[in-house]
């Protein structure tokens, strides 16, 4: 069951992130993102860590996209601005990298680990990757993490309103 | 640290006890941990099944009348001025921006909200509360900054 589920969220997630890539409409490809976004949600839930599959789907697929879908439609490219399909040398490059990557990520993942499914399964106590586990954490161990990222949310909306602002 | 996997804290999402005891046995102990996932399947499911219904008994069931005014691009029930495809203001960036800032600001609240009750049990209710006091007054001092620097006016 588990492992249908993975390859079908996989196969999901590598289709998807293809289409993002290969699309020459952005919409298209933003809406692949989408996609994207919600078959990766489904391998987090597979991994049982509930709370991010959630935000993935609320934050992501929700908040951040709008965000893409701002950007495409400020620039609101005309089909003839697109271009036509270049085989450049540096698309080369990145093929090659793609494939060496991919390549050895299946050596290291077809190389047998006795104990890395053991492992895993002892791991997942109960609750695990819930809102209060993850909340506990987040608030009882990781408080400086925490006020840290307050600080981080404070940079990106000056950086955004001087931006902005500047421009206008 | 106190351990976050003492039975009764419970989360959202909690597990049988046959699933922890029958962990090596793959099948049973997936099909549990997944099971409060079942009503999301059912929805989609049935979202599924109502889209692809709706589609093809509209194009079934409907008469086929095909007129020019039909098929003329109108803007809610009038015709379209200038060009459809316009270039939107950076403005809407902004804000979308300024929202998203916001919205992660409130992912933070909601595991908070959720664990306040415990965190107060454990005497912890009021460095938890003050913790995100902080929290939000950093971002409020973003938002007054924002404020100021009308970014808010629509001009």
């Amino acid at each position: 069951m588990e492992a249908v589920l993975f390859y079908i969220f996989a196969i999901g997630v590598v289709v998807a992130g293809a289409q993002v890539v290969l699309r020459r409409n952005p919409i298209y490809g933003a809406v692949s993102l989408v996609a994207c976004f919600f078959f990766l949600a489904g391998i987090y839930v597979l991994l049982s860590a509930h709370l991010i599959a959630i935000l993935q789907v609320m934050v992501y697929a929700g908040a951040v996209m709008v965000l893409f879908v701002f950007v495409i439609m400020l620039l609101n490219l005309k089909e003839e601005e697109l271009g036509e399909m270049h085989v450049t040398t540096m698309k080369g490059i990145g093929l090659a990298a793609v494939l060496v990557l991919v390549g050895f990520i299946a050596w290291k993942a077809l190389t047998p680990v006795q104990f890395a499914r053991d492992m895993a399964v002892n791991e997942q106590i109960h609750g695990f990757g819930g809102v209060k586990a993850v909340g506990n954490v987040l608030y009882r161990s990781s408080v400086l993490p925490f006020e840290v990222t307050s600080l981080l949310l404070l940079v990106a909306v000056v950086s955004a309103v001087v931006i902005a602002k500047g421009k206008i | 640290m106190r351990r976050v996997d003492t039975p009764g804290t419970g989360g959202y999402f909690p597990r049988p006890q046959t699933a922890r005891l029958k962990a090596n046995d793959e099948g049973i102990a997936m099909d549990s941990y997944l099971t409060p996932y079942l009503p999301i399947l059912v929805l989609l499911l049935l979202a599924g099944v109502m889209c692809v219904a709706i589609t093809f008994f509209a194009t079934v069931l409907g008469p086929r009348r095909i007129t020019n005014i039909k098929e003329a691009a109108f803007e809610c029930g009038s015709p379209t001025t200038g060009d459809p495809h316009a270039r939107h203001s950076v403005k809407f960036f902004l804000v979308a921006l300024l929202f998203i800032v916001f919205d992660v600001e409130s992912v933070f609240i909601y595991p908070w909200g959720a664990l306040l009750r415990d965190l107060n049990g454990d005497g912890l209710g009021w460095f938890a509360y003050f913790e995100m006091m902080s929290f939000m007054a950093t971002l409020a001092i973003g938002l007054v900054y924002v404020w100021r620097k009308g970014a808010l006016e629509w001009t």
